[in-house]
């Protein structure tokens, strides 16, 4: 019994350190950023970096989800002979949910394992303790560009894979269905509420925080050298999913 | 000057550091010695508030160095420089950029001035040209070098060298030791050598600290630790195991 009471007691103080630590370090961010207090060049390195690197990967997803949510609606919509409604019907789902969240999704393995990485080799290769023996703070000159680069990017590319899942949406649609892309877009304009698109870009904006924040969160807590690098890339990509899902469910109940 | 009293420093519930007080005077360099796992880039670590100990304090010059908020830091660690066991070059950047960066973030010098003193001393340490190469395309030997300009360029007053000479060749290790000893002797710098190369360190060191498993077990000038009674001091001075 006291052996079970251990493990619950080690587990919790474990996600309460963490959890603990990812909030002071949002804060920190965030603080960081609306004052402005980053590094340039680090921050447009990193804007490149993430915004144009990830640019193919997220046209690629958006065109595929967009495709998908036709295929899917495609079914029904064939069934009741509501073609009219088919843009409506892919273009809800793909704004308000499988866009923001496959991008989400892609972001944390591309470019959150990708920094937690990076950080977790500068830790574990001193540079960190060499940039602060150089009397540079590691939170404005590493993490706060890092942190804007990928909460900006994931918002513009989610607007990006949005419009681009719509035409990807459209080309599927003619192919498969014989709609014709004025009627798709039609039922889009028609029916899609610019509320549909902004709660998508509230969802990009939240997984945008969760990825940076976790993945920097990871990577400058890593200790123990190559393993330790695989380990926190491993516990940074798993905590971005779990939070995308978390702010997911709470962000779609909030603004149901 | 550096005196650090009383550290003690835990990794979970090992004691890595217990109870260590010594103190680096002006102008002197002091070799910090001892096996493996002793605690020794720990200390100096600390020494350089990059680490945080249980107890103990920290002076440097005067400043309560563990009592200084991180722009106070900042400032202070602005008067020293440190070279790195792993070099810890930064990888995104070329040898000129990695060199440069103390005084870039200075932002004191132009950017001429920069290029020319960076320039100077790739020459001075024998790597004249490699400007424009990133830290992946040197050698072990060239990586410590570059680091060494690094951790010299903005003539701080106090050095740490955390084994300026690991894994390299007996040659470009005396070159190392003599950019050491040129240091002491033409800037009068204050620094603190970490090193298992008793033979390169013993005629350019004023003082020896010996440590074993985070105590300091001996502490003296050349004469002193050759003359020591103690068997420990003696066989890791002259390199005899007991076998």
């Amino acid at each position: 019994m006291s052996a079970l009471l251990h493990v619950v007691g080690t587990v919790f103080l474990a996600v309460a350190e963490t959890v603990g630590a990812l909030t002071v370090l949002v804060f920190q961010l965030a603080w960081g950023t609306l004052r402005l207090q980053m590094d340039p060049m680090e921050a447009w390195r990193n804007l490149y970096k993430v915004g144009v690197k990830s640019f193919p990967i997220v046209v690629v997803t958006a065109i595929l989800v967009g495709a998908i949510m036709v295929i899917q609606t495609g079914q029904l919509v064939a069934e009741f002979d509501a073609f009219g409604l088919l843009g409506w019907g892919a273009g809800f789902a793909t704004l308000r949910e499988v866009g923001p969240v496959m991008i989400g999704l892609m972001f944390s393995g591309r470019v959150g394992a990708n920094n937690t990485a990076e950080l977790g080799t500068m830790k574990v290769t001193e540079q960190v303790d060499a940039l602060r023996a150089l009397s540079i703070d590691p939170l404005p000159y590493l993490l706060v560009p890092r942190f804007v680069a990928i909460v900006s990017m994931m918002v513009l590319l989610t607007i990006v894979g949005d419009l681009t899942a719509l035409a990807g949406g459209a080309l599927t649609a003619k192919v498969l269905l014989g709609v014709e892309p004025a009627l798709f877009y039609h039922s889009i304009d028609e029916y899609l509420k610019l509320g549909d698109f902004l709660n998508g870009l509230a969802k990009a904006l939240f997984f945008g925080v969760a990825i940076a924040t976790v993945s920097c969160h990871y990577g400058m807590s890593t200790e123990g050298g190559a393993v330790g690098v695989g380990r926190s890339v491993n516990n940074s990509v798993v905590a971005s999913a779990v939070s995308i899902f978390l702010f997911d469910y709470v962000i779609t109940y909030v603004l149901k | 000057m550096i005196e650090v009293a009383g550290i003690t420093k835990l990794h979970g519930r090992e004691v890595v550091l217990d109870d260590v007080s010594l103190t680096v005077g002006a102008g002197t360099q002091l070799a910090l010695i001892g096996p493996g796992g002793a605690g020794k880039s720990l200390l100096i670590k600390i020494m350089a508030a990059l680490v945080r100990p249980e107890r103990g304090t920290v002076h440097v010059n005067g400043e309560d160095m563990l009592a200084l908020n991180d722009v106070e830091l900042a400032r202070a660690r602005a008067s020293m420089g440190m070279l790195f066991q792993n070099y810890a070059l930064f990888d995104f950047m070329t040898v000129e950029e990695n060199i440069a960066f103390p005084l870039r973030q200075a932002g004191k010098l132009g950017e001429g001035e920069i290029t020319e003193r960076v320039a100077e001393l790739l020459h001075q340490v024998d790597l004249p040209g490699i400007q424009k190469q990133y830290p992946r395309e040197l050698s072990g030997g060239m990586k410590k070098r570059v680091t060494f300009a690094r951790a010299v360029i903005h003539e701080p007053p106090l050095l740490f060298y955390d084994d300026p000479t690991a894994g390299l060749d007996p040659v470009t290790s005396s070159k190392i030791f003599i950019l050491l000893d040129r240091m002491k002797r033409e800037r009068g710098v204050t620094s603190v050598v970490i090193t298992h190369d008793i033979l390169g360190v013993r005629d350019i060191c004023d003082e020896f600290v010996l440590l074993n498993h985070g105590r300091v077990v001996f502490r003296g000038t050349r004469d002193e630790i050759e003359s020591s009674e103690v068997r420990f001091v003696q066989q890791f001075w002259r390199g005899e195991s007991d076998e």
